[in-house]
């Protein structure tokens, strides 16, 4: 179907005006080079930030699995006591398995994992009371559930003590929220750096164009008119800087690759980084070229305005 | 149709440019526009294309009172006025299609109907055939012809210019008047401010004399 002929006329000068722009920008390559590899920087910095965190994430998003609580019962416990205990524990909601550890078991593996064993030796008898591990289960296995979880177990007959070392893994938790923050923050900061950055190109751009900016107010145009090759300028600028820093993120990912992949390996974890998602990346080169109209428009407005043609 | 009702111009430096001028220019009228050099003659152009406004006053052009003329109306507004300059503002960087296209491209006009009327409009200054070429390329003539094509493609009902021949020699400016004479014959209003006594004495139109921002009337001398 033939598009209206209004609405072909209107595609038809946007399409100019598009092209037209990227033409200019590639008549001045420096200064289009140098503005992009800023806004590029200024996007990556940001994205390799919010990567970092989600990396952080996935590795410890594991924690929780390990996260458990040590139930130590009553000294003295007898072994058929100490059974009946770690039964009514098990039978607690939020417990996925309940595993016994009897004062023996509990110092041979703590010889194991000291190998101070001279000192042991010269214990009278062994200090140790029964163990109960408790691995939760979900949803009840988040640190913030566990706490819960540990109050109940404490009201077990011949509970003494509840160990469940959360504070940790929350305090990495923490950490990560506090830094997710920080990524936005930076992000905002720099997204002003980038409308700052383009509306001086823009504004260069568009004294560097006085003489066509007046004829053409002269002769009819309208600031719509005036403003649209500054505005797609702007969209180029950012659309490139955007795709710069993806380019970049990448790079990075393929640099760090192999010193991660070593990393892991040494704490025996199959990891892998990860990169931008599908979802990510175009958020980065549209956020890049979103920022290049705005920066394009609020400049392209207040100095165009101040352009009165005159004879 | 150009009407000055009784126009006071002050610029913002405290120059009084225009006093209490008032005139009317019937439509298809055609008219120079006279006096010593201050006078206010570039003042009276600019009232018209509104790129000044009357400090006092009324202007009227195509029956439009310019003081209801704001913001999104000018450049519309602008368009039904043709304006030609004495150094012709051409863009030197863009071929003459493009200068001359620019009024109908600011408008939206599609393409296909921008190439036949840039023709027609550069076949009427005698120029058919220089589309791609640049201003730079033209001679001095040439180039002010251009920029009298660029004013009236838009088929403006008024045509105003600021001594265009200022920078021609005599012949040169004796065929941009008849170009001119021409636009007033199917009845576009004209506007012509100059100082050149020859193309006075040549061509008998209307003269309106302005001394020291008044209507005047036409000494004897220049007469
Ligand atoms: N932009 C301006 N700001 C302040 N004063 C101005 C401005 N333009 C013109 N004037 C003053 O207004 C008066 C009329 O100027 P105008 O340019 O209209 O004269 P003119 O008749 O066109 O002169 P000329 O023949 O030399 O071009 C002059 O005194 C001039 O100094
Ligand atoms: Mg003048």
């Amino acid at each position: 179907m033939p598009l209206p002929d209004a609405v072909a006329t209107h595609l038809e000068r946007h399409g100019q005006a598009l092209f037209g722009s990227l033409g200019r920008l590639a008549r001045q390559p420096f200064a289009t080079f140098l503005t992009v590899v800023v806004i590029g920087i200024a996007l990556a910095l940001p994205a390799a930030l919010w990567l970092t965190v989600a990396n952080l994430r996935v590795v410890t998003e594991g924690l929780d699995d390990t996260v458990q609580l040590s139930v130590y019962l009553e000294l003295p416990t007898t072994a058929a006591q100490a059974k009946q205990a770690a039964l009514a524990i098990e039978a607690k909601k939020g417990v996925a398995d309940a595993v016994l550890v009897s004062p023996d078991e509990g110092l041979a593996e703590f010889r194991k994992l000291s190998g101070i064993d001279a000192a042991l030796e010269a214990l009278p008898e062994n200090p140790l009371p029964w163990l109960v591990k408790v691995r939760p289960s979900p949803p009840h296995d988040t640190a913030a559930a566990i706490d819960e979880l540990a109050a109940q177990l404490r009201k077990v007959e011949r509970v003494e003590l509840v160990e469940a070392d959360t504070a940790w893994v929350r305090r990495i938790h923490a950490i990560e929220d506090t830094l997710q923050q920080l990524v936005l923050l930076v992000a905002a900061v720099l997204a002003a750096g980038v409308l700052a950055v383009v509306g001086n190109t823009i504004r260069l751009e568009i004294n560097g164009r006085r003489a066509e900016i007046e004829v053409t107010k002269l002769v009819g145009g309208s600031n719509a008119f005036v403003r649209r090759p500054f505005l797609y300028s702007g969209f180029w600028q950012g659309l490139g800087g955007g795709l710069l820093a993806v380019a970049l993120i990448a790079a990075g990912l393929a640099a760090l690759g192999p010193f991660v992949e070593r990393l892991a390996a040494a704490y025996g974890a199959g990891f892998a980084l990860r990169s931008l998602s599908l979802q990510e990346w175009p958020l980065v080169v549209g956020g890049g070229a979103l920022l290049g109209l705005a920066g394009a428009w609020l400049a392209a407005t207040y100095h165009l305005r101040r352009i009165e043609p005159r004879a | 149709m150009i009407r000055f009702d009784r126009v006071f111009k002050r610029y913002p430096n405290g120059r009084e440019a225009l006093a209490e001028l008032s005139f009317e220019l019937e439509t298809g009228e055609m008219a120079f526009l006279t006096g010593h050099s201050g006078a206010g003659k570039s003042t009276v152009l600019r009232l018209i294309a509104l790129l000044e406004r009357p400090t006092r006053g009324q202007v009227f052009v195509n029956g439009r009172n310019t003081s209801a003329v704001r913001g999104g109306a000018i450049p519309a507004f602008r368009r039904q006025v043709g304006v030609v300059f004495q150094d012709h503002r051409l863009l030197d960087d863009r071929p003459v299609y493009d200068n001359v296209a620019l009024p109908l491209a600011v408008g939206g006009v599609p393409r296909r109907e921008m190439d036949k009327r840039v023709r027609a409009a550069l076949d009427q200054v005698g120029l058919l055939g220089r589309e791609r070429s640049f201003p730079l390329e033209l001679s001095a003539g040439e180039q002010q012809r251009v920029g009298i094509a660029r004013a009236v493609i838009t088929k403006p009902p008024v045509l105003i210019a600021d001594e265009p021949t200022g920078n021609l020699d005599p012949d040169l400016a004796l065929e941009v008047m008849n170009l001119f004479q021409r636009f007033n014959a199917v009845g576009v209003t004209v506007l012509v401010a100059t100082h050149d006594v020859h193309l006075l004495e040549r061509f008998r139109v209307r003269r309106l004399h302005i001394e020291h921002g008044r209507l005047a009337t036409v000494p004897h001398a220049a007469a």
